[in-house]
C-alpha cells in the first residue's frame, strides 16, 4: 500500500479523474440539452389519473407527465395526507394539465401513493391553440355553422381555418404593413420639407393626395380582412375537460388536434418532424412562451451575416499586416498585445462601448445630419441591428486575426520566395499565391467568429436585441434592409423566455428546444472549422515534403 | 538582370498602395483598443470634475430700495428681485425677440399704503412669504410660462397668490412676528412663528379642496410650549413634519404632524470647538433637500450635518459629518439646493464655498462678491446663481453635474440619511422621486471577486489535473480525441450555461444538497478505490486493460458514484437534517439560503472557465522539451516524480498564466451570473447566498439609465474597471507566455 502511494499511481489516477469529469460534463451537458430539447417535439402520452385532492375528494387529472422526483416523506408530513410514515421517501410527478382558462396553474404535482388508477384512454386529445395554451380532454362534437355534427369533418375544418389564418396574416403583415409604411414615409417627407422650408402648395397637395389614396387602399383591405375574420370564427369544437366541464373552442383558435395515445411510432415520428418544422418557421405566440422561433433565427442570421461582412476584411488585413509586413519592432509587439486584449476584454464592455460610442455618439450624429425629420424619435440613435453587427465585429476581430495568422505562418516560405524570384511584386504574391492557399484558414477564422457571435448575448442586450420585434429587419418595403431596426436573437430569446416570462415552468421545454437549436448551430460550426483546419494542416505537411 | 526584374509603373503603384492599405488595416486594430479605452475615459471623466462657476452678466437694478429676495426661472432667462418697498421687478437676462438684455419686463407693487417689507421667507422653489412692517403676512409665488406665439420661445413672468390675495391670519390674536417660517403643499400650509410677545405658535391652513385651484381653507391654531424667551431662526421642513427653532446655540426640534399637540422631539446642542480667545456660537442653519437633514454653521467656520438615526435609545439626532468652510471666519449663510444634497456657504467677507453632503465633496471655493450680499438664489435646475449685491444683480452659471460622485463615495463607507451607520451600498434607483442614488462600487466589486473565487475553486483543480493527465500521461491517439472535446466546452454559449444553472442546476442543488456535499468525498474516493483495485489486478489483466485507459475506466465509476450520491441524498436528509436541509440551514444554522446562490454560480462559471485553463495549461505542459523528462526518467525518477519535480516546475509560468486567463474570463462573465444568481448586491462570503457582479450590474441597469446622468457614467466606470482589470491580467499572462516560449526554444 505504502509503495503504491510512493509510486505516485494514485495521483495519476486522480488526475485522470479530472479528464473523466471534464468529459462527463461536456458530453452530459450536450446530452441533457439534446434530450430535453428534442423531447419537446415528441408527442407524449396523455394520462388520466384518478387521485384525491387535499380535502380527500376523488378527482380526475388529465395531462402529460412532465417531471418526477423523490423527496423525504418528512417534508410533506405537515400536509396530513395520510401517507405511510414508515416509508422514508416518496415519489411525485409533475403533470402538465393545460386548460389555462379553467385552472390558474397549468401544472400540478401528484403524489404517486395517492394515485388510485392510471390509464391512457385512446380518445384523449390534445388541442394546440393560439391562445390559452394546450387543451387536454375529450372531444364531444363539432358545431358546424350553428349545427351540432359528428367528428368526421374535424381535420377538414382545422385545415380550412388554417388557410384563412394564413390569408389574414398575409393581409395584415404584408399588405397593410406596406401601406402603413408608405403613409409614415409620406408624413416624414412632408416634415422634412417643412424643416427645410421647401414645402410648396403643390408638394403639399401631392403628398396629401398620395396619403388619401393609400388610406382608400387601406379601407379596401380592412373590409377584406373583416370578411375573412367572419368566416374564420364560424365553427366550434365541443370538448370535455378533466373536471367534466364542457367547453366550446372556436376553430379560429385551433392549430392542431392530435390523439397522442392513438398514434403509432411512425405517426409520432411524423408529428415530431412536423413540430420541429413549425418550430423553425413559425412566429412566437403567447409572449414568446409558445410557437416557433423564426424571427429569432432570422435576426441571428442577419446580424451575423452583417458582422461577417465587416469583420472578414478587417481581420484578414490585420493578420496579413502582422505576418507579412510588420517588422520586429515595438509597434508589432503592441499590436500583438492589443489583439490578445481584444480577445480577453469581457463582452459586456464591448456592449457598453457600442452603446455609448456607436449608438449615442455616431448614431445620434447621423440622426441630426440625415434624419432630422423624425426627431425627437431616433432612427440610428437607438440600438439596432447595424450597431449590434459592428459591436460584435470588434468582439470577434481577434478570432479572425489569430486563425488567419496561423494559416499564414504554415505556408512554407519557399512559396513566397519562388513567386518573388519569378518577378512578382509582394502584392501580387499575396493576392495570387498566399491568399488562395490561406483561404481555408481564413474560412476557419470566419466560421469561428460566426460561432462566437451567434452565442454572444450580453453586449447585444445593450446595442439592439429585443424580446419581440414587430417587424423583421428585412422586408418588402424599400430599402428592404432596415439597418436601424431592432431584432430578435436566439441567445437572448433563451434568456428572455427562461427568466423574464410570466410562466417560466410552462416555457421551460421551449427554452430547452431553443437552446438545443443554438447549441446545434454553434457546435456544428465549430466542428466544421476544426475539420477544415485539420485538413489544412495535413495539406501543408504534404507541401513541406 | 536586376533591372529586368524590377516591376514597372502601375504594378509598382499597386504594390505600394497595397502596402499602405494593409499597414493601415493592421494598425486599426491597435487604434480600436485605444479608442475603447479613451472613449470609456471620456464618458467617465466628468464625474470626477469639481464644480465650475462663471459670471454670466450683471445689471443695475433700477430702484434704490435695498433688495430682500431674488430668484430666477428654470431656463435662467428672467430673474426677479423683491425690495424693501414691496416691489417685485422682473429683468430679462438673455435677449429675446420682445426684449433686450437687461430690460425691466414686469414690475408690480405687492404692498399697499406706507408699509415696508421686513422679511421675505422662501420655502420650496417659488413660494415667498412676505412679512411687512405692520405685521401683515402674505404669500406670493413668481411664476413663469413659456409662450410660443411669436414663433420662438418667450418666457412670460407673472405673480400668483397661492393662498389668496388677502393677508393671512397666522396668529389668531393678531400679534406681530419677530420670526416666521412655513412649509406647504397642495393640501396644507403650516406656519411656525415667534411673536414679539414671546409666544411660539403653529398655524396650519388645511385646504378645503386643493390650493392649486382654490385658496379656500380652514385654519387650526396651536401654541407651543417654549422654554426660552428669544429666537434667532425658525425652519419648517418642506413636508411640514418638523420645525427647527434656534435660540442661540440650542436648536429645538418640534414634531408638527399632530394637529392637536406639538411635541418637542429633540434638542440639538452642537458641541462647538472653543478657542482660547473667543467662544464660538452657532451662526446659521439650513435644511437639506429631502427634509430630513439640518445643516448647522458656526462661527468657527464649520458646517455640521445632523439627521435622525435609530439608536438603542430610540431615534436621535446625530452629528453625521462636518465640513471646514473657513479657517478664520464664521459661516454667515447656508443655502441649499432644491433637489440635491448640495449646499452653498457664505462668510461675512463674501467668501463662498460649494459642498455636497453625502459624498463629502468640497466642490468649489472663491469670492463672487466683495461685501455683504442682500439676496441669494439658486436656480431651480441648480445650474445657476443669482446674487444681489447693493444695486447690482449678478448672474452666474454653475456647472456641477455630478457632485454626488467622488472617489471616496464610490469606494468608502458612506452614511446615508435614514441609515443607522455608514455602509457600502449600491442602490441606484427606486420608485420614489426624492430618492438619493447610492453608488458604492464596493458591493459589486466584492460580488465579482466572490463569483470568480468560487468558480476558480471548482475549475482550477479539475482543469489542471485534466491538463496534466492529457499532456503527460495520455496516449497520442486518445489525446487527439479528448482535447478537442474538452475545448468544445469553450464554444458553448454562456447564455445556455446560465440558463441551465438557473433553471436546472439550482433546483437540483436545493433539493439534493447532501448529495453535493457527498460528491466531494465520494468522487475522489471512488477514483482511489478503482486505482487500488487496478493495482491489485494480476499482471495479465493489467496488460489487457492498460493504465492509459484510466480516464475511460473512470467514466462509469464516477457516474455510479455520482448516481449513488443522489440516490442516498433523501435518506441522508432524513437521517441528519430532519428531512429538510434547507430548513435546517435557515432555522438551525441561521444562515440565509438563496436558491440561486454562489455554489450554483461557482459550478456553472467554473464549467465555463475549465476549457480556458485546460487548453492553455495543457499547451504549456505538453511543450516542455522531451529531453528534460527523458533525463529525469533515465536517472531513475518515477513518472510522477518527473512530473512534479521537472515538468510542472518548468511549465509553472505557463500554468500560472493559464489560471490568470481563466480568472480574467470569470471576472468578466455576464450571462451566467445574471441568470444563476439573484443579483443582490450584498457583502457576504456565504456560499448559500448570491451576489451582484460588475458585469451583471451593467447588463441589468444600463438599458434603464438616463444618458449622461451620474448613474450612466458610473456604469461606464464599472465597465472601465473591468476593462483595466482584464487588460492587466491578459497582458501579464501574455508576457509570461512569451518569455516561457523563448526559454523553451533556448533549452
Amino acid at each position: 500500500m505504502n509503495s503504491w502511494f510512493k509510486s505516485g499511481s494514485p495521483w495519476v489516477w486522480l488526475s485522470a479523474g479530472g479528464v473523466s469529469i471534464s468529459l462527463i460534463s461536456v458530453l452530459g451537458l450536450l446530452w441533457l440539452i439534446a434530450s430535453r430539447g428534442l423531447s419537446y417535439f415528441w408527442p407524449a402520452d396523455i394520462y388520466q389519473f384518478e387521485t384525491v385532492n387535499e380535502k380527500g375528494q376523488a378527482v380526475t387529472v388529465i395531462g402529460e407527465i412532465y417531471d418526477r422526483e423523490t423527496l423525504p416523506t418528512k417534508q410533506l408530513s405537515h400536509l396530513n395526507l395520510g401517507l405511510d410514515p414508515n416509508k422514508e421517501t416518496i415519489e411525485r410527478i409533475l403533470v402538465k394539465t393545460g386548460n389555462r382558462e379553467l385552472v390558474n396553474l397549468d401544472f400540478r404535482w401528484l403524489l404517486l401513493p395517492l394515485i388510485n388508477k392510471t390509464s391512457k384512454p385512446e380518445e384523449l386529445v390534445v388541442v394546440e391553440r393560439r391562445t390559452n395554451g394546450n387543451f387536454y380532454g375529450y372531444v364531444d362534437g363539432i358545431i358546424l355553422d350553428g349545427q351540432l355534427e359528428g367528428l368526421e369533418k374535424m381535420a377538414e375544418l382545422v385545415e380550412r381555418v388554417d388557410v384563412f389564418q394564413d390569408e389574414m396574416a398575409e393581409l395584415q403583415k404584408v399588405d397593410i404593413g406596406a401601406i402603413n409604411y408608405q403613409i409614415e414615409r409620406l408624413r416624414l417627407k412632408k416634415r422634412k420639407h417643412i424643416l427645410d422650408e421647401t414645402l410648396t402648395v403643390e408638394r403639399e397637395k401631392e403628398i396629401d393626395h398620395q396619403v388619401a389614396s393609400y388610406n382608400a387602399d387601406y379601407q379596401i383591405l380592412e373590409t377584406q380582412l373583416m370578411a375573412i375574420r367572419d368566416k374564420v370564427s364560424r365553427d366550434q369544437l365541443v370538448v370535455r375537460a378533466m373536471g367534466g366541464e364542457i367547453i366550446e373552442i372556436n376553430f379560429e383558435d385551433i392549430l392542431k388536434i392530435t390523439y397522442n395515445n392513438k398514434l403509432s411510432v411512425f405517426g409520432r415520428a411524423s408529428v415530431f418532424i412536423q413540430q420541429i418544422g413549425s418550430f423553425l418557421v413559425d412566429d412566437p405566440r403567447e409572449a414568446n412562451t409558445e410557437g416557433g422561433v423564426f424571427p429569432a433565427i432570422f435576426g441571428t442570421v442577419l446580424m451575423v451575416l452583417l458582422m461577417t461582412v465587416i469583420v472578414s476584411p478587417l481581420g484578414v488585413v490585420a493578420a496579413i499586416y502582422l505576418h507579412e509586413y510588420a517588422g520586429k519592432n515595438v509597434l508589432t509587439k503592441l499590436l500583438r498585445i492589443a489583439v490578445i486584449n481584444l480577445a480577453g476584454v469581457p463582452s459586456i464592455v464591448y456592449g457598453v462601448f457600442g452603446l455609448g460610442f456607436f449608438v449615442y455618439m455616431v448614431g445620434g450624429s447621423l440622426d441630426q445630419l440625415f434624419y432630422a425629420e423624425t426627431l425627437p424619435s431616433p432612427t440610428f440613435g437607438t440600438p439596432g441591428v447595424m450597431w449590434s453587427a459592428l459591436t460584435l465585429a470588434i468582439l470577434t476581430l481577434p478570432v479572425v486575426i489569430v486563425s488567419t495568422e496561423e494559416g499564414l505562418s504554415r505556408i512554407p516560405s519557399e512559396m513566397r520566395h519562388g513567386s518573388l524570384a519569378l518577378g512578382a511584386t509582394k502584392a501580387e504574391t499575396l493576392w495570387r499565391i498566399i491568399l488562395p492557399i490561406a483561404s481555408p484558414a481564413i474560412m476557419t477564422g470566419i466560421i469561428l467568429a460566426i460561432a462566437r457571435a451567434a452565442g454572444e448575448v450580453a453586449p447585444l442586450m445593450l446595442v439592439g436585441v429585443v424580446k419581440m420585434a414587430p417587424n423583421l429587419p428585412l422586408d418588402g418595403n424599400f430599402p428592404f434592409l432596415h439597418l436601424d431596426r431592432k431584432f430578435m436573437h436566439l441567445g437572448f430569446h433563451i434568456y428572455d423566455v427562461g427568466f423574464q416570462s410570466p410562466n417560466v415552468e410552462a416555457a421551460r421545454p421551449l427554452v430547452f428546444a431553443t437552446a438545443f437549436l443554438l447549441v446545434t448551430i454553434i457546435v456544428s460550426l465549430n466542428m466544421t472549422a476544426v475539420t477544415i483546419r485539420n485538413r489544412l494542416r495535413e495539406k501543408y505537411r504534404m507541401l513541406e515534403h | 538582370m536586376a533591372i529586368a526584374l524590377k516591376s514597372t509603373g502601375p504594378r509598382q503603384l499597386k504594390n505600394t498602395l497595397a502596402k499602405w492599405l494593409i499597414t493601415l488595416g493592421g494598425i486599426s486594430v491597435l487604434f480600436t483598443l485605444v479608442l475603447i479605452f479613451l472613449y470609456l475615459l471620456y464618458v467617465i471623466q466628468p464625474i470626477f470634475e469639481s464644480a465650475k462657476i462663471e459670471p454670466a452678466g450683471q445689471f443695475e437694478i433700477s430702484t434704490v430700495a435695498p433688495t430682500l429676495a431674488t430668484g430666477v426661472d428654470e431656463l435662467k432667462e428672467i430673474a426677479f428681485q423683491i425690495n424693501q418697498e414691496g416691489q417685485i421687478n422682473f429683468y430679462q437676462l438673455v435677449k429675446s425677440p420682445a426684449h433686450e438684455k437687461g430690460t425691466l419686463v414686469l414690475s408690480e407693487n405687492l404692498l399697499s399704503g406706507d408699509a415696508t417689507l421686513v422679511d421675505v421667507i422662501t420655502s420650496g422653489v417659488e413660494n415667498k412669504l412676505l412679512l411687512d412692517s405692520e405685521g401683515n403676512v402674505q404669500l406670493i409665488a413668481a411664476k413663469f410660462f413659456s409662450n410660443f406665439d411669436s414663433g420662438s420661445r418667450e418666457i412670460i413672468p407673472s405673480i400668483a397668490y397661492p393662498l389668496g390675495e388677502g393677508f393671512i391670519d397666522v396668529d389668531e390674536h393678531g400679534g406681530v412676528f419677530s420670526k416666521l417660517s412655513f412649509g406647504m403643499d397642495e393640501e396644507k400650509a403650516v406656519f411656525v412663528a415667534f411673536t414679539q410677545d414671546k409666544r411660539l405658535i403653529k398655524t396650519s391652513l388645511i385646504a378645503e379642496d386643493d390650493f392649486t385651484y382654490d385658496s379656500a381653507h380652514e385654519a387650526n391654531y396651536q401654541e407651543i410650549d417654549f422654554p426660552v424667551d428669544h429666537v434667532n431662526e425658525i425652519l419648517v421642513t418642506l413636508d411640514m413634519a418638523l420645525a427647527f427653532v434656534r435660540s442661540d446655540d440650542q436648536i429645538f426640534v418640534y414634531d408638527l404632524t399632530d394637529e392637536d399637540t406639538v411635541e418637542l422631539k429633540a434638542t440639538i446642542i452642537p458641541s462647538l470647538e472653543q478657542s482660547s480667545t473667543k467662544p464660538h456660537h452657532v451662526t446659521s442653519m439650513a435644511l437639506l433637500s429631502g427634509s430630513s437633514s439640518i445643516l448647522i454653521g458656526s462661527s468657527a467656520g464649520k458646517v455640521t450635518q445632523w439627521f435622525e438615526v435609530a439608536t438603542d435609545n430610540g431615534r436621535q439626532f446625530k452629528n453625521i459629518r462636518s465640513f471646514d468652510v473657513s479657517e478664520t471666519e464664521a459661516v454667515a449663510q447656508i443655502y441649499t439646493e432644491q433637489f440635491r444634497k448640495s449646499f452653498y456657504t457664505l462668510t461675512p467677507s463674501g467668501e463662498m464655498g460649494v459642498f455636497y453632503t453625502t459624498s463629502e465633496a468640497d466642490l468649489w471655493r472663491g469670492q463672487l462678491i466683495t461685501g455683504k450680499t442682500s439676496a441669494f438664489a439658486i436656480s431651480p435646475r441648480a445650474d445657476g446663481l443669482v446674487i444681489v449685491e447693493g444695486n447690482l444683480l449678478k448672474v452666474f452659471n454653475v456647472e456641477n453635474e455630478h457632485p454626488e460622485v467622488t472617489w471616496s463615495a464610490l469606494w468608502e463607507e458612506v452614511w446615508y440619511e435614514g441609515y443607522p451607520e455608514a455602509k457600502f451600498i449600491w442602490q441606484s434607483t427606486s420608485g420614489s422621486d426624492d430618492f438619493e442614488g447610492k453608488f458604492s462600487l464596493v458591493p459589486i466589486s466584492f460580488g465579482t471577486m466572490k463569483a470568480a473565487m468560487y468558480a476558480m475553486m471548482f475549475a482550477v483543480p479539475i482543469a489542471l489535473s485534466a491538463a496534466i493527465y492529457t499532456a503527460y500521461f495520455m496516449t497520442p491517439g486518445m489525446r487527439r480525441k479528448v482535447k478537442p472535446t474538452i475545448e468544445l466546452m469553450e464554444a458553448l454559449p454562456t447564455v445556455i450555461l446560465g440558463f441551465l444553472a438557473g433553471l436546472w442546476l439550482a433546483p437540483i442543488i436545493e433539493n439534493y444538497l447532501p448529495a453535493i456535499a457527498m460528491l466531494l468525498v465520494l468522487l475522489p474516493l471512488s477514483v482511489l478505490l478503482t486505482a487500488f483495485a487496478w493495482h491489485q489486478l494480476p499482471n495479465k489483466m493489467k496488460s489487457r486493460i492498460p493504465e492509459t485507459w484510466a480516464p475511460i475506466i473512470l467514466v462509469p465509476v464516477l457516474l455510479i458514484a455520482g448516481g449513488s450520491a443522489f440516490f442516498l441524498s433523501p435518506f441522508f436528509e432524513t437521517l441528519f437534517f430532519g428531512g429538510d436541509v434547507r430548513q435546517f440551514i435557515t432555522n438551525d444554522l441561521d444562515i440565509d439560503f438563496d436558491q440561486r446562490n454562489s455554489l450554483v454560480v461557482g459550478l456553472a462559471m467554473g464549467f465555463a472557465v475549465i476549457p480556458t485553463i485546460f487548453s492553455m495549461a495543457e499547451d504549456a505542459i505538453f511543450s516542455v522539451p522531451k529531453h528534460l523528462t527523458s533525463g529525469s526518467l533515465a536517472l531513475g525518477a518515477t513518472q510522477w516524480q518527473t512530473l512534479v519535480k521537472v515538468v510542472l516546475l518548468t511549465a509553472s509560468p505557463g500554468i500560472f498564466s493559464a489560471v490568470m486567463m481563466g480568472l480574467g474570463r470569470a471576472v468578466g462573465e455576464t450571462m451566467i451570473v445574471l441568470m444563476a444568481t439573484g443579483n443582490t448586491p450584498i457583502l457576504d462570503w456565504s456560499i448559500f447566498q448570491g451576489m451582484r457582479t460588475l458585469a451583471a450590474n451593467i447588463a441589468v441597469e444600463m438599458p434603464e439609465s438616463e444618458v449622461g446622468s451620474s448613474h450612466y457614467r458610473i456604469l461606464f466606470l464599472a465597465a472601465f474597471v473591468l476593462f483595466v482589470f482584464t487588460f492587466i491580467f491578459n497582458t501579464f499572462a501574455e508576457l509570461i507566455r512569451q518569455r516561457l516560449r523563448e526559454k523553451y526554444s533556448s533549452l
